[in-house]
């Protein structure tokens, strides 16, 4: 990899290492941060606990009885030297969304923002390059980048309370669908029946952080259909 | 075996089952959970004989106030200095006692302390979630809250005769400052800010919780108004908000997050950090990392050679009169 990527190294307390790729958010960036997460996973150092993939950087975890910072930093550098970031293609999921009413509080917000009809906002919704780029904030809430520059709108001044799990929010460039009743000052344009914290033990979450997201468009009918299926399953 | 019933007469706010926690899903968003206080819940499990990691409730100084219905099952309370009724009496935690049918159990704030841990001879039951019964408290996700009016069901449960009474607290806590090592955004700080945390006092504030810890004192300067891409956050990490407050965060903490950390706590340090209570005071030192495992690496003996050693039974009152009749003996022969 080329030397613009190498990273920096911090320590963290006694039991973990930031490995840090730039310290603006760029594709480039993330990419690094993906590979080098991948690496570590197929060959994992001793003693290590758990990776955490964010925007810039990658968190690695230890048990400091096993191991230290000095030996978890060699085994980084090693995975770093011959990682191929355009190795790395995550799989692609698809979340449905129903952008009616009364889903969509913000859609009208949105629209009037953009200068684009509902539907405008909705099809640019839909023909966003979602990736996931991290988790944070509460479980499951995965921040999705690729939200199209036509429909990027700021937060919202004041955060709304008690927005429901499964609500479709964005906000600037991000996206996120919402696993929990929780306040949030992004603007909620859908409801999705896809559920994100997926109940299965072996795949407990519907994303892995790289992964690709494909939003489809569905009626009330769809979503109150594949809502009462799941509630029945 | 038989199971315990136990009711909730009486829960205070923020009292959770909590288990060792579930680490290894921060990448979904999950912080580990578990005790806020680990070496406590230890204790709770280790004086018992119970397994490591047996599920426990959590009490925060709201209190509990337990009430059993069906069985009768041995329990043991540690962390901090709680007041213990039990039976119209009136101890301390760090105690093992039975709880009989009928009989009622209350666990309220004494002199010291923020969280307190009762374990129980016999299985808690609770959800489990991801492999762990630990709450998650802002999702409820877990064995979750204990409420007033809930049945608890201790499965499995016994009575063991020979463990009961006063549990030796852990003497070898560090006293002094909390541990700090700097960074790992430091570089966002005005030159003697870190200094500034070194050297200051900070009292903790009424904002704490699972999640973290804020802290009041003099304010953090930013170098510059800066906003850094979401970073990972760690149990123990202290953020800085854009005012220049300081918030360390703890169990239940989000994983990732765009406030500048300006350090880290120790994690050998975080147990008596968190049984500190609002309006406490709290002062940092910084280590470096080297120094920071060395001390992990200690702490973890220490630990490890105190839950052994509570761990041995005292015997049951007839062993234990028997055995102080023979050093007697021994003494007059």
């Amino acid at each position: 990899m080329s030397d613009r990527m190498q990273p920096q190294f911090k320590a963290i307390a006694d039991h973990a290492l930031l490995v840090t790729f730039a310290d603006e958010i760029s594709e480039a960036a993330h990419a690094a941060v993906i590979a080098l997460d991948h690496a570590i996973a197929n060959n994992p150092p001793e003693g290590m606990i758990e990776t955490v993939p964010a925007l810039v950087n990658l968190l690695v975890s230890f048990d400091p009885i096993l191991t230290d910072h000095i030996a978890i930093e060699t085994h980084v550098r090693d995975c770093i030297t011959g990682l191929n970031i355009r190795d790395i293609t995550g799989v692609q999921r698809v979340v449905k969304v129903c952008y009616e009413a009364p889903f969509s509080p913000d859609l009208e917000a949105v629209s009037t923002a953009t200068g684009l009809s509902r539907d405008a906002v909705i099809n640019a919704h839909l023909a966003g390059d979602c990736h996931v780029l991290m988790y944070g904030f509460a479980p499951g809430y995965a921040y999705l980048s690729g939200v199209t520059p036509e429909i990027q709108v700021p937060r919202k001044l004041a955060p709304v309370r008690d927005v429901p799990a499964g609500s479709v929010i964005i906000a600037g460039p991000q996206c996120l669908v919402t696993t929990l009743m929780m306040p949030t000052g992004w603007s909620i344009i859908g409801r999705s029946p896809t559920p994100i914290l997926t109940n299965d033990p072996k795949h407990p979450f519907l994303f892995n952080v790289g992964d690709r997201v494909a939003f489809e468009r569905i009626d009330t009918a769809t979503f109150d259909r594949l809502t009462g299926e799941a509630a029945n399953a | 075996m038989p199971n315990a019933t136990l009711s909730v007469a009486f829960a205070g706010p923020l009292i959770t089952v909590q288990d060792a926690g579930r680490p290894g899903n921060m990448r979904f968003g999950v912080s580990a959970s578990g005790p806020m206080d680990r070496l406590a819940f230890d204790a709770a499990n280790a004086a018992l004989g119970n397994a490591a990691g047996q599920s426990a409730i959590e009490v925060s100084l709201g209190g509990v106030i337990l009430q059993c219905r069906e069985g009768d099952v041995t329990v043991a309370i540690t962390g901090g200095d709680f007041v213990v009724a039990h039976d119209g009496s009136e101890t301390r935690s760090w105690t093992v006692l039975t709880l009989g049918k009928g009989e009622r159990l209350a666990v309220r704030a004494g002199r010291a302390g923020s969280w307190a841990y009762i374990a129980f001879a016999g299985t808690l039951e609770a959800t489990e979630w991801l492999g762990s019964r630990a709450t998650h408290s802002t999702s409820g996700f877990g064995g979750g809250a204990v409420h007033t009016g809930q049945s608890l069901i201790v499965s499995d449960a016994t009575t063991r005769e020979d463990r009961l009474g006063d549990i030796e607290p852990p003497d070898f806590l560090a006293t002094g400052p909390i541990r700090v090592v700097t960074g790992p955004q430091d570089q966002h700080f005005a030159d003697d800010t870190v200094a500034q945390l070194l050297s200051s006092t900070f009292k903790i504030t009424d904002a704490y919780d699972r999640m973290g810890m804020r802290l009041n004192g003099p304010s953090l300067q930013l170098n510059g108004a800066l906003s850094i891409p979401s970073e990972p956050i760690v149990r123990g990490s202290v953020q800085v908000s854009g005012d220049g407050v300081p918030t360390v965060l703890l169990a239940d903490h989000q994983t990732t997050g765009g406030y500048p950390k300006i350090a880290t706590v120790i994690s050998s340090d975080i147990g008596r950090l968190v049984q500190s209570r609002a309006g406490d005071t709290v002062h940092f030192a910084a280590i470096s990392s080297q120094q920071a495992i060395t001390e992990a690496r200690a702490f973890a003996g220490r630990t490890a050679d105190y839950l052994t050693h509570i761990a041995v039974p005292r015997g049951t009152l007839e062993q234990r009169l028997m055995r102080e009749n023979l050093i007697h003996g021994c003494i007059y022969d």
